[in-house]
């Protein structure tokens, strides 16, 4: 690990300032990808900015309509949470299939929401679900924040203080777990909604998607049969060494079909 | 006064109160005065030419204290690496050795190989500065499949190695199983690969070595499974320091399976930077290093071919091996491949003819020796999924087959085609035994219950033999092996009856301190708490060959056994002096030497204090002191065996195989402590499991990247990978050990990938599947899926 400044700000605005006015700082949440980062040399920012005692950040809210996780909340407190559990099970569910207790102890949705892995799950329910990302700055729809692998709408200087959830009628999540690693070799999120369905694919490409003939068939018949036939297209998706491409596709259609009967059951 | 635990009782281990409580003393925890921190510059090529190192930015960095490169091992005139085995081909040509500079000179030869070293104040001042150090490379293409390799237009890692071919060994009287084909009924063949494995002990490599001017004596502390042979070898043919100046000390290690059970080169180059320097140097691996410099296993491409009758007897059986060493000759490199592996190819059965070639081959990875099993699970994989494939194709029931071919129990001891006589063993026992534990007989209605959910389930059966407690040393001797490989041990009785035992092989995780402390409580009725077991110091272990091919017991317990033998004689001399008895009246029994007919005796604890306090002692003929020494050198390999079956579940729409059930059947000889060989036999099992199931060290061809560098990448397996297993020893005891021990260490490496892959080929032998090379990872299951003769209903 290489020499770094270390502040932990107790106020939203001192966190933003702090990140606003040093060069190469970096913001550092759960620490999930960051510290393993950090410990190998391959980044050296020159201040690290911990978000930990931003209280306000942390905890999940009924707000009728929608559910609000605030940004430090860890992936162990979204499974375990009861509101989430009755009004969006699957979001839950997602939240208990992320690596492994001790990740989950530690790991926040801000922060993996922020790194967008191309394999990670939060981005698959987030963009399933429609939700909104809340920063220190302004709203950002999910539609427009998740750019590519890596990449995503977040400004420099910028902090995600919250997501906010819609509620659906129902939503589901399948992964095949990649066996080392537990990121999703693919991972599925299917959500119901009164004005239609979507479904968003994590682990298959450079960056969580969306795939609209799915979504178009769940809207007409939302049932396991209704995509079963649904092939898609090798174009852009990963090859590596535990999955090649047209598996991956194949994984697709099994995952959302399995996402759509967990969101039935 | 505590008790008695003798052999067959199941105490919790001694060694976990410190392990469990946080008071284990492993080398990063060791701390010494004026101690510096030595990084090492690791190649990031696979293959090229070292054409400059530039030092001057790295030695400017803050608190660099030396940079040592292989020019400086060249100027100080230091040896190469040894290789200890020296294996010959058909005509008796010896291997090809080229050197192995402890840091690279002249050119690299796998991404890991050790460029230079950085000594600086603190570790963090070492990593900078070695991110400064300037080496200019020339880079080479890089071949890292075996089948690459021996092609005429591959990359040459060593001039004077052709086809990269270190050794074209063979074994076996070819033209008895070139005329047995000629006559067989069928010839079942077989094309596999073994895959290459990382063995990722908990604990990283880690070493600290220092310099006494005052003495000119050197200490290392060092991650070892064999810290005298690491002085012998270092000392003697790396760094020419004499063997009494040198002290290595491996204290608790966390973890071995033969990854520490080699001399590293970091190992000589730490004790030769301390006296460089004048000052401790301490290094410890990272995990990544470890991926790329820890000596990974096994790694074979391999043709097999079984001549059968119209019976389906067993005729001649014919294997061809291209086996990996990787850039250099790791310690027993060579070994592992040929006389590991060729030796097993007779498993339990009567087969009286086999032919085995091995051709061992360099490339540019990081190199091969012994893991877990170390050339025994590749040879059982082969010969047990020939059996099934033989069985498949001939349409007998596999276990009919196994039984028509078995070596019977009268039948033992046997002499195999292939050097190796079994002394004792009872394949068919221990295959009855499994098959009533695994419920085989209700197997087709877990069978149906999978299908009605649309899962495949299948059932693996792996009946094996295997070779360990290495081992005879004129035995090795004969077959290139460059030591020895006995035991010692000394027990020494202290003026009160308490006794430590110092024993030359190495506790890092089998509870030796515990099973160790049963056998003298038992044969001495010592009480368990007042026995300590001291290894892992070359200044308090008069010598030993450390621990691995399951040897520790086997070996270590044997040498044991006399020295324990020893001390009862010498007690018998005082007891009858004492007692006024002729010494072959004396009985020593339950802690209690006595007259035999009377009820006149004396306690091991007044026999002892007699001996250390010799007023009234028989000076004119016995020396004071209670303190015996062994050496045993074992006359055979032991032969533990057993039958493993294996129960998966394959989910046709994604390829995951699920490990549903799991049964162990084992011969291991006399149990000593039956939690013990339970949790070496889980341990084991587990480790077979990855290898069929998860693990796999992938290389890019070409640049020679490992692409399976990490824990992100390179799947070990984990505790919700696995079922309950019920693991039954079926045991015959050895006939020339002297408990009847076997040694039960690797057994469960050894069977397992056989009966899971096994197993898996059972679930998809309806759609055609007949083999399925390992890890059998979903999209390698989902690819034979596809390329299957039926249509798979994945609705």
């Amino acid at each position: 690990m290489k020499p770094f400044a270390y502040h932990q700000p107790d106020q939203l605005p001192d966190a933003a300032k702090l990140l606003s006015s040093i060069e190469d700082s970096k913001l550092v949440a759960g620490g999930m990808t960051l510290i393993p980062t950090l410990k190998q040399r391959l980044a050296s920012p020159v201040a690290l900015v911990d978000l930990s005692r931003l209280e306000n950040l942390r905890g999940i809210t009924d707000d009728g309509a929608t559910i609000t996780i605030g940004a430090m909340t860890p992936h162990a407190v979204v499974a375990a949470s009861k509101l989430l559990q009755t009004k969006i099970p699957g979001l839950a569910a997602l939240a208990s299939m992320i690596g492994d207790p001790a990740v989950r102890s530690r790991g926040t949705i801000g922060g993996s929401v922020a790194n967008n892995d191309p394999a990670a799950d939060y981005p698959a329910g987030v963009l399933g679900l429609g939700a909104t990302i809340v920063t220190s700055m302004r709203e950002i729809a999910a539609d427009k924040f998740f750019l590519g692998l890596f990449e995503t709408a977040l400004e420099p200087g910028e902090i995600i203080t919250a997501i906010r959830f819609p509620v659906p009628l129902r939503a589901g999540y399948a992964k095949l777990k990649a066996p080392a690693s537990r990121y999703a070799l693919v991972g599925v999120f299917v959500a119901k909604f009164t004005d239609g369905v979507r479904v968003a694919v994590t682990g298959a490409g450079a960056g969580v998607f969306r795939v609209a003939p799915m979504e178009a068939a769940l809207s007409g018949n939302f049932g396991p049969s209704a995509i079963a036939a649904i092939k898609i297209d090798t174009d852009g998706l990963t090859s590596d060494i535990h999955a090649e491409a047209d598996y991956r596709a194949h994984l697709v259609t099994v995952m959302a079909k399995r996402a759509v009967d967990a969101a039935l059951s | 006064m505590g008790n008695v635990i003798g052999i067959g009782a199941a105490p919790k281990r001694k060694e976990d109160q410190r392990f469990l409580t946080g008071r284990g003393n492993y080398v990063s925890d060791i701390k010494r005065p004026g101690m510096t921190a030595g990084v090492f510059v690791r190649s990031p090529h696979g293959h090229a030419v070292l054409r400059a190192i530039d030092k001057s930015a790295a030695l400017a960095a803050p608190g660099v204290i030396a940079i040592l490169t292989g020019d400086d091992v060249a100027d100080d005139g230091l040896g190469s690496l040894p290789c200890g085995w020296g294996i010959t081909d058909a005509k008796g040509v010896p291997m090809k050795e080229p050197p192995f500079p402890m840091l690279a000179q002249d050119k690299v030869r796998f991404v890991g190989d050790m460029v230079a070293f950085v000594v600086a104040e603190t570790p963090e001042q070492a990593d900078e500065a070695a991110e400064l150090l300037k080496v200019d490379y020339e880079v080479l293409p890089s071949v890292v499949g075996v089948l690459e390799a021996v092609r005429l237009d591959a990359p040459q890692l060593f001039a004077d190695v052709p086809n990269n071919i270190c050794c074209d060994w063979e074994l076996g009287d070819k033209a008895a199983v070139e005329a047995a084909f000629k006559k067989a009924a069928h010839v079942a063949k077989l094309s596999l690969v073994n895959n290459r494995l990382i063995g990722n002990p908990m604990e990283p490599r880690a070493a600290i070595a220092e310099y006494e001017p005052g003495t000119d004596r050197f200490t290392l502390w060092t991650t070892s499974q064999f810290p005298h042979v690491v002085r012998f070898l270092m000392g003697a043919l790396v760094l020419n320091i004499p063997q009494h100046k040198l002290r290595v000390v491996a204290p608790d290690v966390g973890g071995g399976f033969g990854v520490k059970q080699f001399h590293y080169g970091e190992e000589a180059v730490i004790t030769w930077a301390a006296r460089r320097v004048r000052r401790p140097v301490k290094w410890v691996a990272s995990r990544s290093e470890g991926f790329v410099s820890d000596r990974h296993g096994r790694d074979h491409v391999t043709e097999a071919e079984l001549a059968l009758d119209e019976t389906g007897k067993f005729l001649a059986f014919r294997v061809k091996t291209l086996a990996n060493m990787g850039g250099y000759l790791s310690t027993f490199g060579p070994n592992i491949p040929t006389n590991l592996y060729g030796p097993l190819l007779g498993g339990v059965y009567t087969t009286p003819a086999i032919y085995c070639n091995v051709k061992v081959v360099f490339t540019n990875t990081v190199p091969v020796d012994a893991y877990r099993g170390a050339g025994r699970p590749e040879a059982t994989f082969v010969l047990e999924r020939i059996v099934d494939v033989a069985a498949s194709e001939m349409g007998i029931d596999r276990v009919e087959i196994r039984r028509r071919n078995m070596i019977p129990k009268e039948a033992y001891p046997y002499q195999t085609p292939v050097l190796v006589q079994y002394d004792s063993g009872d394949p068919m026992g221990c295959l009855d035994g499994a098959l009533v534990a695994a419920d085989v007989k209700n197997f087709g209605i877990r069978k149906a219950a999978s299908a009605s959910k649309g899962k495949f389930r299948g059932l693996g059966y792996s009946t094996y033999v295997e070779a360990c407690g290495l081992a005879p040393s004129r035995f090795a001797g004969r077959l290139g092996a460059r030591g020895g490989l006995y035991e010692s041990a000394t027990v020494r009785v202290h003026p009160t009856g308490q006794v430590t035992v110092m024993i030359g092989t190495h506790n890092h995780g089998q509870g030796h301190e515990t099973t160790f402390a049963q056998i003298v409580s038992e044969k001495l009725g010592v009480a368990f708490e007042n026995v300590d077991i001291v290894f892992g110091d070359t200044d308090r272990v008069q010598f030993g060959m450390g621990t691995y091919g399951s040897r520790s017991l086997v070996v270590g317990g044997a040498a044991l056994s006399k020295a324990t033998d020893k001390v009862i004689a010498k007690g018998k001399k005082i007891a009858a002096h004492l007692l006024e008895a002729a010494e072959v009246d004396i009985q020593f029994e339950s802690g209690k030497f006595s007259v035999a007919g009377t009820d006149r005796g004396k306690t091991f604890e007044e026999i002892a204090g007699a001996a250390y306090v010799p007023h009234d002692y028989p000076l004119e003929v016995l020396e004071p002191g209670l303190e015996e020494q062994a050496y045993y050198d074992p006359v055979n390999f032991t032969y533990p065996g057993g039958c493993h079956i294996a129960e998966v579940e394959v989910d046709p729409e994604t390829g995951t195989v699920t490990l549903l059930n799991y049964t162990a059947v084992d011969d291991v000889g006399t149990v000593i402590n039956p939690m013990i060989v339970e949790g070496q036999l889980h341990g084991g099992i587990v480790q077979g499991v990855g290898q069929a199931l998860f693990e796999n060290a992938v290389y890019d061809e070409g640049s020679g990247q490992l692409l399976s560098g990490s824990l992100m990448d390179y799947c070990m397996p984990r505790a919700d990978h696995l079922p309950m297993m019920k693991v039954a020893t079926h045991s015959t005891l050895c006939t020339h050990t002297p408990m009847g021990v076997k040694g039960c260490g690797e057994v469960g490496t050894i069977g397992s990938p056989a009966a899971i892959i096994n197993a898996v080929v059972d679930a998809l032998s309806h759609l055609g599947v007949t083999h399925v090379d390992m890890p059998a990872t979903p999209n390698r299951i989902w690819r034979l899926l596809q390329n299957a003769s039926l249509p798979v209903a994945a609705e």
